[in-house]
């Protein structure tokens, strides 16, 4: 890779792209969460609102070859990723349909095909997974990349602690993506760390660390090419915080006691499809018709995704117990 | 292997020594397996298990760890996901309750959860038990505790044989297997056959048989159940002493078949009492042997408190020969 592909292409199709992707996920959870009112989907849902422009900043700069861990709030990694919305919907569901067959729900999803290492559930938890990922990788010679990501809710578990000096102490190449939406569940970062500002913490660890507008997608794809051929090039970690800002709720069970509304409003401005949209209008790189025929797109594709998932079927309950081990008939 | 030669040759040799060989033995016919964990290399391990692998096998594949049990458990989960066959050795049962979370919610669901999309071929080796008065922190047996979990296996290697030969059937596994090995075994010596290799972990086996009762046990308690067997001749009482081997999953047709011969069952397990894996065996017995059986099924576990220090409490607290004799004669109607 050359140092011109770190810099992001302010092309108007690359442009349109970017905002596609976050249009996509953005309607997509709106349905997600209007399909749970009608308990269509049950169990916990994680949105992403407000947080898109990191999956779609950082996951398209990866190459197919290289690896993804997530976590429970992981429904637009996992599209961006190429993860079929179709067999998303499908997970959401619990139909066998799904990425996951439907065992594991909104916070497990899961594709081998394009290295999708899942949706953890515990927070911290994925870090690890990530360090072993990428310790194949040194053994083995390769050049992948393992992108994980966790939130700032991470920081305070020794997981976190443990895998960053992990991968700084062996030369691991794994890209540590802080997705810092500020509360965890409903704490408040000021509330649980000493130090909040949480690239120093990787400083500590000697990895190399930055920090981003996570709510820009622009800014959060140059990080990302930076720091994606830094790992790429280097086999050592690298440590990339994007502030962002949940707008929604932690879950559907939140009623949101621990923040005011007016907090929410502030943002809200900020929040990263209206912000580009408004930026590329100001440059005239997209029209009001490229919009909504990107959001017409998105519709018809959900619209599609929810059709497969009702004609989804339920896995047999004499499956219940297949695949806690594997299937040794097989081999 | 040139049977005819080596079938009869064997050599001396203790279970550390065989776990040894085992490990080297891995380390050299698969590429894919390396050694990580807290003090493995330059140290030669906690109870010199890994001893000059280090020097053999180079610091990428003999991987000393910080002290992070869930951050090094969890990178052999990942490893072992992206192909390689890990063998992490978390120094003792312990510990691994640090690293509990990546075991049970990450290796054991992770098949299941994905769909089958991917696996954990992932190999734990860990110290378990008491006996060395290490107290109440360093005497743990929780091997009962993580048979409870479906998705991992759980061995238990108690003579030298399964040292040596329980590792590298493990290593061909797809999913984790935790193997547990008893700290008082590790000095145990005696003669292994010198091709001694690869055993089934699939099943329990009758290391005496015996017509009058079945001592069903596992690990370090073998060699006290045995002894207890040969005390037991005293009494005229002949004892079949059941090695379970693999505590998950659980061998129920050698433990029906035993039971159903001798009608009379007592379970060693170095476990608490309560919720243990002897309550798990019983009530098997129970649920498929009921009709077969003369006598209320006896136990003998440790004793419900924290392992103390002073040499007379700590055996005080575990399973002994003379518990199990009692308990084989209650069950005889002769206590």
């Amino acid at each position: 890779m050359t140092a011109a592909a770190d810099k992001p292409r302010l092309t108007r199709a690359h442009m349109l792209e970017l905002l596609r992707q976050m249009i996509r996920i953005r309607r997509f959870e709106d349905k997600c969460a209007e399909l749970y009112t009608q308990e269509k989907i049950r169990g916990f849902l994680h949105l992403y609102d407000g947080e898109e422009a990191i999956a779609v900043g950082v996951i398209p700069v990866l190459e197919k070859r290289d690896r993804i861990v997530a976590t429970y709030r992981e429904h637009g990694h996992a599209l961006v990723r190429g993860v079929p919305m179709t067999t998303v919907m499908a997970e959401m569901y619990g139909k066998q349909e799904g990425c996951s067959r439907g065992r594991g729900g909104s916070m497990h999803l899961f594709d081998a095909a394009t290295n999708f290492h899942g949706g953890n559930a515990i927070v911290g938890g994925g870090l690890p997974l990530a360090v072993g990922l990428a310790l194949a990788s040194h053994m083995r010679k390769d050049d992948l990349v393992t992108a994980c990501f966790f939130g700032e809710g991470a920081v305070a578990e020794g997981e976190f602690h443990e895998s960053l000096n992990l991968a700084a102490l062996w030369g691991l190449p794994v890209l540590f993506v802080c997705e810092n939406n500020l509360y965890a569940m409903g704490t408040a970062l000021s509330l649980s760390e000493s130090e909040t500002d949480i690239q120093h913490k990787a400083a500590c660890y000697k990895i190399t660390s930055e920090t981003v507008d996570g709510m820009d997608v622009v800014a959060v794809e140059a990080a990302a090419r930076r720091a994606v051929h830094a790992v790429r090039e280097s086999r050592k970690p690298y440590f990339l915080e994007c502030r962002t800002y949940r707008l929604r709720a932690h879950s559907m069970f939140d009623p949101q006691f621990y923040r005011d509304k007016t907090e929410v409003e502030n943002w809200r401005p900020r929040e990263p499809i209206i912000r580009f949209e408004k930026w590329l209008d100001a440059s005239h790189m997209i029209h009001a018709e490229d919009v909504a025929r990107v959001e017409a797109e998105a519709d018809a594709e959900i619209a599609a995704a929810v059709a497969f998932a009702e004609a989804g079927t339920w896995e047999p309950v004499e499956q219940l117990t297949r695949f806690t081990y594997a299937d040794r008939a097989a081999g | 292997m040139d049977q005819v030669t080596a079938q009869a040759a064997t050599k001396e040799t203790t279970y550390r020594e065989a776990v040894r060989e085992a490990l080297r033995d891995a380390l050299k016919r698969d590429e894919r397996v390396f050694l990580m964990g807290e003090d493995v290399g330059h140290y030669g391990g906690c109870y010199a298990v890994s001893h000059g692998l280090l020097a053999e096998f180079g610091p990428e594949r003999i991987r000393d760890t910080p002290l992070s049990e869930s951050g090094f458990t969890g990178a052999g989960i990942g490893a072992a996901m992206a192909g390689l066959r890990p063998i992490v050795e978390v120094m003792t049962v312990n510990f691994s309750l640090l690293a509990l979370d990546q075991i049970l919610n990450t290796a054991a669901a992770v098949r299941h959860m994905s769909g089958n999309q991917f696996g954990v071929p992932l190999v734990i080796r860990m110290a378990t038990g008491a006996g060395r008065q290490l107290a109440a922190q360093h005497s743990h047996s929780l091997e009962g505790w993580y048979a409870h979990i479906p998705g991992i296996k759980v061995l238990a290697p108690a003579t030298l044989e399964d040292a040596r030969g329980m590792l590298w059937t493990a290593l061909q596994e797809p999913d984790p297997v935790l193997i547990f090995e008893n700290v008082m075994l590790y000095n145990l010596s005696g003669k292994l056959a010198a091709d001694a290799g690869a055993v089934d972990i699939d099943k329990a086996l009758v290391r005496r048989p015996g017509r009058d009762i079945s001592l069903i046990t596992y690990g370090g308690s073998l060699w006290k159940t045995l002894e207890a067997a040969t005390a037991l001749t005293a009494e005229n009482i002949d004892a079949e002493v059941i090695d379970l081997r693999s505590l998950r999953p659980l061998d129920d047709a050698t433990i029906i078949a035993s039971v159903s011969k001798t009608r009379r069952a007592v379970i060693v397990d170095e476990g608490w009492r309560t919720g243990s894996l002897a309550a798990e065996v019983a009530m098997r017995i129970v649920e498929q042997a009921f009709w077969e059986l003369d006598a209320p099924i006896g136990r003998v576990c440790s004793e419900e408190v924290p392992i103390p220090y002073p040499r007379h409490l700590e055996q005080a607290a575990l399973p002994q020969a003379p518990k199990i004799v009692a308990a084989a004669k209650a069950a005889l109607g002769r206590g």
